[in-house]
């Protein structure tokens, strides 16, 4: 009886191994994703997977990539860092030493981002990351210098966070803020710090700053806090999962002055778990769905016949990463690491869906600028702009 | 004043929450001596109950939170039965590990499923009453007083039942008791049973104070139920039901009139010094380990 589990067991461990490794492709342009699948943000994770799929579906369609005179398919190794840092440094690992692919997109979220793209830059692979926004993920720790194999699609923090003050105080006319911030997670603390430091330069007032950690669920002490200090508006640096249960527990508390967020708001699901709770409030991200130019368009539409859905900044700033990366091989000629890396740093102004970007000279980062969005009928609108 | 009376009521509401789970784990502890790690696990189970129940079946709330008390404690003592009792006579450790398991299994279980956060429907409608600067909602009324009342309920079955009087029994002896007629085997079922039918109720209320839940939620309050109970005192119901208190008044209180970054810090550090003074917990009492 024993021996006919173990056998059985044998069997199934066997069989994953032979239909997991037998479908290596020798030819094939390897990229390799790093997606938050699972953990505390999975709907990160699956924007990013869906329009990874879609990015590599279209160009597969047209017979691959162009190397030299020859069409190369493009294979796409998806890993699930399972929302956490550890698991997002150990599957850059794998993807650069065993599944030997050209370059990395994701993760996503900057707490996961810092420690792929450590591994990444001295790997010596070019690793770009959609959507983390902190500064920190593109510079090398020990030199503080631009780091050389690392990129990213979307604007830093330093940006963001001085966009949402001077809208705070220049178009809502409000100068008085509180800020509720997770002060575990390296985006969120960047973000508060950063709307600090330019809020309060240019003449409006932190009442209060208040901070949690990751996975709190009751925030009512700090926001009874909150509520002490009187302020005219509450910054909400924070995921989407976590933000409904802040502004509802706000609300019960009496707190009756609006929220204002970045681009970590920008998911569906915040519509979805917040009800109608977050109506009217305005958070800063990286493009508008609703004022899009052809190009972004025509990607919206491909999004949602596949998936149903209008993809979110995540699925857009995906869709771009593999956008300048297929450029770059192209460009390249070469399935090679270090000319990839190269190419990519030299790219001219790149049209993404998300608008136009460069990296700065030297660096990983890209000139672009942002979009307010107000949440309205329980639909993201486009507000306003800002330009770098 | 308003302000230290509303921080009080949140941490009323914190505290019987972390109460109502400690009681789960001082339970078990008193009957078995055994750890239950999967009942921070079984209270995230009670929450998915409750999203289940609400947007799948259109249930009220009193339904509602009797049918996820009663399919989490369905749960507990199938738990108990397939993965607790095989290892009775085994080693402390092996239990507890299997209890580390088990609660992996729930949460991945859960996981597998659908790895989303879910927004669990407001049950009842939720008015806030304004006295002064001081809010109250009546969510937060009903959170205290339905923990209250289920504590009241345990502490007179516990304390004035013959099947409390069993469960006191066994847990003081467990080789003695058996050999009087009773059944052991029951016993610790129904103990199971109420423990984590408890730990239910509270996925229930924390699902409707905190209404966005997701498949890890019970490793931290978990956690933090267990030091509840370690600082009540471990395997002494009462015990359990004041460090809930305690542990909810510390962390809301540190963070109000301390910066909240240092609030887990300081809390922490707090129910160290507690445990100094009183190593075997409030109302603990050193036992004697027998050679």
């Amino acid at each position: 009886m024993r021996k006919t589990y173990i056998w059985i067991a044998l069997l199934v461990i066997g069989s994953l191994c032979i239909f997991g490794c037998a479908k290596k492709d020798s030819d094939a342009v390897r990229i390799g994703v790093i997606a938050e699948l699972t953990g505390d943000i999975p709907a990160v994770g699956a924007s990013c997977k869906n329009a990874a799929e879609l990015a590599v579906r279209e160009i597969n369609d047209g017979g691959g990539i162009l190397l030299g005179d020859k069409k190369y398919p493009v294979e796409l190794i998806i890993e699930d860092n399972a929302g956490k840092a550890d698991q997002s440094a150990s599957s850059a690992q794998k993807l650069i030493t065993q599944q030997k692919v050209t370059a990395i997109v994701g993760p996503n979220a900057s707490r996961y981002a810092l420690p792929a793209a450590e591994i990444a830059e001295s790997g010596k692979t070019v690793l770009i990351t959609p959507w983390s926004t902190a500064p920190k993920a593109t510079l090398n720790s020990k030199t503080n210098a631009s780091k050389q194999y690392v990129f990213r699609a979307c604007f830093i923090d330093p940006f963001q966070g001085g966009v949402i003050a001077k809208f705070t105080l220049d178009n809502l006319k409000l100068k008085k803020t509180a800020v509720l911030y997770d002060v575990a997670s390296e985006y969120n603390k960047g973000i508060a710090e950063i709307f600090r430091e330019v809020y309060e330069k240019n003449g409006g007032a932190i009442v209060a700053f208040e901070t949690y950690t990751t996975n709190d669920k009751d925030f009512s002490s700090q926001l009874t806090k909150i509520k002490k200090a009187n302020p005219d508006i509450i910054f909400l640096p924070n995921y989407y999962s976590e933000v409904p249960l802040q502004i509802q527990q706000a609300k019960r508390l009496g707190i009756t002055v609006p929220f204002i967020g970045s681009d970590s708001w920008g998911s569906e699901e915040l519509l979805k778990l917040c009800g109608k709770e977050c109506e009217g409030y305005y958070f800063s991200t990286h493009y508008a769905a609703d004022s899009a130019s052809d190009a972004t368009k025509k990607f919206i539409e491909a999004y949602k016949a596949k998936y149903g859905t209008t993809p979110d900044d995540v699925a857009a700033l995906t869709y771009d990463s593999f956008g300048l990366l297929l450029q770059a091989i192209k460009t390249a000629g070469k399935n090679d690491r270090q000319a990839v890396r190269d190419a990519l740093a030299k790219i001219p102004l790149y049209q993404g869906v998300t608008g136009s970007m460069q990296f700065k000279e030297g660096s990983g980062d890209p000139i672009k600028s942002a979009v307010i969005l107000q949440i309205k009928d329980g639909k993201f609108a486009w507000f306003a702009d800002a330009k770098p | 004043m308003a302000y230290l009376f509303q921080q009080a009521l949140n941490a009323l509401q914190l505290g019987s929450i972390y109460a109502l789970i400690a009681l789960g784990y001082t339970m078990v502890y008193g009957i078995l001596t055994m750890i239950n790690f999967a009942h921070g696990d079984l209270f995230m189970v009670g929450a998915f109950f409750c999203f289940l129940l609400a947007v799948y079946l259109k249930l009220s709330f009193v339904p509602t939170l009797l049918l996820s008390m009663l399919g989490v404690a369905c749960l507990g003592v199938i738990i108990e039965r397939l993965a607790y009792k095989p290892l009775r006579a085994a080693p402390r450790v092996s239990a507890i590990i299997t209890a580390l398991g088990v609660g992996l299994f729930l949460e991945n279980f859960t996981l597998a499923l659908s790895p989303y956060p879910k927004h669990i429907p407001p049950l009842l409608t939720n008015t806030t009453w304004a006295i002064g600067s001081l809010s109250i909602s009546s969510l937060q009324v009903l959170v205290i007083a339905l923990s209250l009342i289920l504590m009241l309920i345990l502490d007179f079955v516990v304390q004035r039942t013959k099947a409390g009087m069993a469960m006191r029994a066994i847990s003081w002896d467990k080789t003695i008791v058996p050999l009087m007629g009773v059944p052991v085997n029951k016993i610790i079922s129904l103990t199971f049973a109420i423990g984590t039918g408890l730990g239910g109720a509270a996925g229930v209320m924390y699902g409707l104070a905190y209404p966005v839940i997701d498949p890890y939620m019970g490793i931290m309050v978990g956690w933090k139920a267990f030091i509840c109970a370690v600082v009540g005192g471990i395997g002494n119901v009462r015990g359990a039901m004041i460090g809930g208190f305690i542990l909810g008044a510390v962390e809301i209180l540190v963070a109000a009139f301390f910066p909240s970054t240092y609030r887990d810090f300081v809390a922490f550090t707090l129910l160290l010094v507690l445990l100094i003074l009183r190593p075997y917990g409030i109302l603990g009492k050193p036992q004697p380990q027998k050679v």
